[in-house]
């Protein structure tokens, strides 16, 4: 689907890119399946809380150093906001960031009489506060449930403001009906993004964007042999930097799932070429990724001088680990790319994947091609991966299917996953910076924590024997896709 | 029309599923969007509980069921969760797509019921109440959906000395767990018998069945919960005490229990009151021991303490942290904000009961739900001295700023880890001067 940046709403992933989040298989049925016969999406007639778009999209606004962010609806649809201004303070240490200022949050608390008369009056005045108040570049006004079904007009609003204020002041439409995938937040909110503060580029400089969320500036060290450096949006960035990030000579992604929209609105409305080969976890695909770097910037010889330098460095370590951690076992649960990057550390490591629960699919991403699936990769590099289950954090699935494969080591991405592993006396890891798996340092890094992991195995051990758990034992004796479309407890009603 | 609010610190009415976690093997159900669920888990963390967080179930609502309604959908999940989750209870709570849309989830909560299922509903919607208001509704959904079907079982005020106790809102009182255990303690220490109704102390639905068997019933809270007792109080002529404000520290802890104790003797409850006051005096004696030693350091200590505090908490710990220090510590409150956003008709008595805490002074209190605002007043106040800020995560910043002494007590608590810890008693008292000259200490390098 082409993009627009002139409209005020983007369609959400299931329609945009025909994503899901329902399949039970393994790797490859869904690689293929994504190529040839399109995927169809699943239902559940049993659904647990899942996520939604606002707080995705949050993620996109608020951690930009001097930007406000609104959320309008009632005080609830912030309440968990505040953990982002958690993650700015301890991270920023990770950028090197020295003036940590108080995050910018507010809620326009839409009240009973707002659905009856309207938000938008109450919106406007919530703008102007927040401009006094907070002194921002920028606002940023996130939709909800609520202000969406009342059918505010938050766009007329935020033009309205915009002209008043004489800063950019961008709707964002995120309403959590709206998507199954929560991570549809992190496109409406890069369009917004894009539409407010992205500029035409006067010139083009030796920056490279990097469309991530908190990880370790890694690509400082990767870039200086090109002669560039990087430009991290949004988390961290401003205003004006993320407004010239059209000057860039490349765009990479730390992750798919994240970076899909914004990276092929940079490419295809402000010409910046993105990477179209997945993020560099494994070997393989690292060569990859330096290779089209190389090609992108012009300097391939400078692409093969660091994989060179790199393997030199990495390799005997890697292969150590290699050693330690063959057949060992392991199940993933993770958001869709980063799931998949996971899976190819483990499959470099040489140990063996027993499933995974990936919280959607994407058979494609914004920029249409096939060189960015990274399951396909995974797929291709390391053979398929069993048991894989796409579920947009349907705990009971994960229960279900973890209390079945009972690996060696649980890897997840998400919170709120990993209690699930150590309840079953399973040594389970979450890494919470998605730079620590990149390249040939990544894989070192990960096999050390994987080992350590796996060797102080104590605590779960002992958490296993006075662990509560709420599931029936009927629940536990079924199929995991039980109640997944098709399956035996499955109502048509629904 | 209220306004904008920056830096919450409470939630929306379907926060109030963690008054369903607090309940041992009760399962919240939510008819709601996508995102409540994590929305509520985010901002009370380490809440997950027997079945909060992602194990909650959850309708997502979706376009279709905001065209269509989503009360079909409900039905499936009600259904399959009872063959999923093992539980005694289940509690529907109603978000805003589910109420904006008018479905009517009665009907479906009554089919269920009739089928036998232990299933009640609530209506939390966001834009309608907070958590705090929702905390009662949810408490009187379980008493009048539920536990009044088993009055046959539970005749009205048949055991002269047992007391049904509200106070802490689970969850939303960082301390909850050790308050309610240690209200518990105190008044068993009275001779009372006491249904606790939330957290480990609490002996489930089969506790919730016996609320009406009580003879009077207990609420701690300037405002919240009152629609609890009025409820009771309708229902089965139970009469309540009220205590206005959290009884930390001896001064408050005393009044309560004689206020307590006086109640109970006068409805007739069969104790010994001359072992009560024993109790009390015992338990006075130990808190007294401590503040002796703590006198010496108080006026010895000559590296620098903070004398003078600024409390951004819910009403009733503001009034508690007041009392308390002003009389036990003697650390003067000045200017403090309720942030919990008290209903109106409240100001008046809480300002009164604020006031009514020293009789040279009055201690400035507003009520300000938009705590940013708040820390906005604060930046521009000074007051000669060391101070001390004891609220949020959020003041964490602000104390930095300020170049204050902090106390992280309040939710959001991204700062602070709270388990089983009581602040309420005799023992919470202390525990306050522990935590507070604690971080006064920690901070000489």
């Amino acid at each position: 689907m082409s993009i627009n940046l002139r409209a005020a709403e983007i369609p959400p992933r299931e329609r945009r890119l025909g994503s899901i989040t329902g399949f039970f298989g393994t790797a490859e049925e869904l690689v293929s399946e994504s190529r040839t016969c399109g995927l169809k999406d699943k239902s559940r007639s049993f659904s647990q809380c899942l996520g939604c778009s606002t707080s995705n999209a949050a993620c996109t606004t608020i951690l930009i150093q001097d930007a406000a962010t609104i959320s309008h609806g009632p005080v609830g649809c912030a309440s968990c906001l505040h953990d982002f201004a958690f993650t700015y303070r301890v991270d920023a240490q990770r950028r090197g960031l020295r003036d940590v200022t108080q995050r910018k949050i507010y809620s326009t608390n839409l009240t009973e009489r707002e659905t009856i008369y309207g938000g938008a009056e109450k919106l406007a005045n919530a703008v102007r506060e927040v401009y006094q108040r907070a002194k921002p570049n920028a606002i940023f006004i996130i939709t909800t449930c609520a202000s969406g079904i009342i059918g505010d007009d938050v766009e007329g609003c935020a033009k309205d403001m915009q002209e008043e204020l004489g800063i950019p002041i961008s709707a964002i439409f995120c309403e959590g009906f709206r998507s199954k995938m929560w991570t549809s937040g992190f496109d409406a909110g890069y369009h917004g993004i894009a539409r407010s503060l992205i500029k035409k580029p006067q010139i083009k400089r030796n920056i490279v964007n990097v469309i991530n969320f908190w990880g370790t500036d890694i690509f400082r060290q990767w870039l200086a042999p090109f002669g560039c450096e990087p430009n991290y949006i949004t988390p961290y960035s401003t205003v004006e930097a993320i407004s010239r990030s059209s000057e860039a000579r490349a765009t990479i992604q730390a992750c798919s799932t994240l970076g899909s929209y914004l990276g092929a609105v940079l490419e295809q409305e402000f010409g910046v070429p993105e990477i179209k080969t997945s993020p560099p976890y494994g070997i393989a695909q690292t060569e990859r990724w330096f290779r089209a770097l190389g090609e992108l910037l012009g300097n391939p010889e400078a692409a093969e001088r660091a994989i060179n330098e790199k393997k030199a460095e990495f390799m005997p370590k890697i292969e150590q680990f290699r050693r330690l951690l063959k057949g060992k076992t392991a199940y993933v649960t993770a958001g869709a790319s980063h799931g998949h990057s996971l899976l190819a550390v483990l499959g470099e490591l040489g140990m063996t994947p027993l499933g995974a629960a990936i919280f959607h699919h994407d058979p494609l991403y914004d920029n249409g091609s096939e060189e960015s699936d990274t399951l396909q990769h995974v797929v291709r590099d390391y053979g398929d991966v069993p048991n894989y289950n796409v579920c947009n954090k349907q705990e009971f699935e994960l229960v279900n299917a973890l209390n079945r494969v009972r690996p060696d080591i649980l890897l997840a991405r998400h919170g709120g996953m990993t209690r699930w592993g150590a309840k079953m006396g399973i040594p389970t890891l979450l890494i919470g910076d998605e730079h620590f798996g990149m390249g040939y340092e990544g894989l070192a890094n990960y096999g050390e924590t994987i080992l350590e992991t796996i060797e102080n195995d104590e605590f779960v051990k002992n958490l296993e024997k006075h662990a509560q758990n709420p599931y029936t034992k009927w629940w536990l004796e079924q199929k995991p896709s039980a109640f997944l479309e098709g399956g035996p407890c499955y109502a048509r009603d629904n | 029309m209220p306004g904008i609010i920056e830096q919450e610190r409470y939630t929306c009415g379907i926060g109030a599923l963690q008054s369903v976690v607090a309940i041992p093997r009760a399962v919240p159900i939510l008819h709601s969007g996508p995102g409540c669920g994590t929305m509520i888990a985010g901002f009370f963390e380490r809440s997950t509980g027997y079945a909060g967080g992602n194990t909650s179930p959850c309708t997502n609502f979706s376009e279709r069921e905001v065209i269509f309604g989503g009360v079909e959908k409900l039905r499936g999940v009600i259904e399959n969760a009872s063959k999923i989750l093992d539980s005694d209870l289940q509690v529907i709570l109603t978000g805003c797509t589910s109420a904006i849309i008018g479905d009517d989830i009665e009907s479906a909560a009554n089919d269920f019921l009739e089928r036998g299922f232990p299933i009640v509903h609530a209506e939390t919607a966001g834009f309608k109440l907070s958590n705090f208001e929702a905390h009662s509704v949810i408490a009187n959904a379980v008493i009048d959906q539920y536990a009044d079907r088993f009055t046959d079982e539970n005749p009205p005020r048949s055991e002269k000395s047992l007391v049904n106790l509200f106070a802490s809102i689970p969850y939303q009182d960082l301390f909850w767990k050790g308050n309610l255990r240690e209200y518990k303690r105190l008044l068993e220490g009275l001779g009372l018998r006491v249904n606790v109704l939330f957290g480990p102390r609490s002996r489930g639905v089969a506790e919730w069945r016996s609320i009406p068997r009580a003879n009077f019933n207990i609420l701690v809270s300037p405002w919240y919960g009152w629609p609890i007792v009025k409820n009771l109080e309708e229902k089965y002529g139970q009469p309540f005490f009220h205590f206005r404000w959290m009884p930390i520290g001896a001064n408050e802890t005393t009044r309560f229990l004689r206020g307590a104790l006086a109640f109970a003797l006068a409805h007739g409850a069969d104790l010994d009151e001359e072992k009560a006051c024993e109790f009390i005096e015992k338990e006075e004696h130990e808190f007294y021991e401590e503040l002796d030693n703590l006198a010496t350091f108080l006026l010895e200590f000559r590296y620098g303490l903070p004398n003078h505090v600024h409390i951004l908490h819910d009403s009733g710990y503001v009034l508690g942290f007041s009392k308390f220090l002003l009389h036990e510590t003697g650390m003067v409150p000045k200017e403090s904000f309720a942030t919990e956003n008290t209903p109106e008709e409240y100001f008046d008595v809480i300002r009164a009961d604020m006031d009514s805490t020293s009789a040279k002074r009055s201690l400035p209190l507003f009520f300000e739900p938009d705590a940013g605002k708040a820390q906005d007043m604060l930046r521009s106040i000074t007051h000669k001295g060391r101070g001390l800020i004891i609220g949020s995560s959020w003041e964490k910043e602000l104390a930095k700023e300020k170049g204050f002494d902090y106390l992280p007590a309040s939710v959001p608590s991204s700062y602070r880890l709270a388990m089983t810890t009581n602040y309420i008693g005799y023992s919470g008292g202390l525990r306050v001067i522990e935590d507070i000259y604690g971080v006064v200490l920690g901070s000489y390098d």
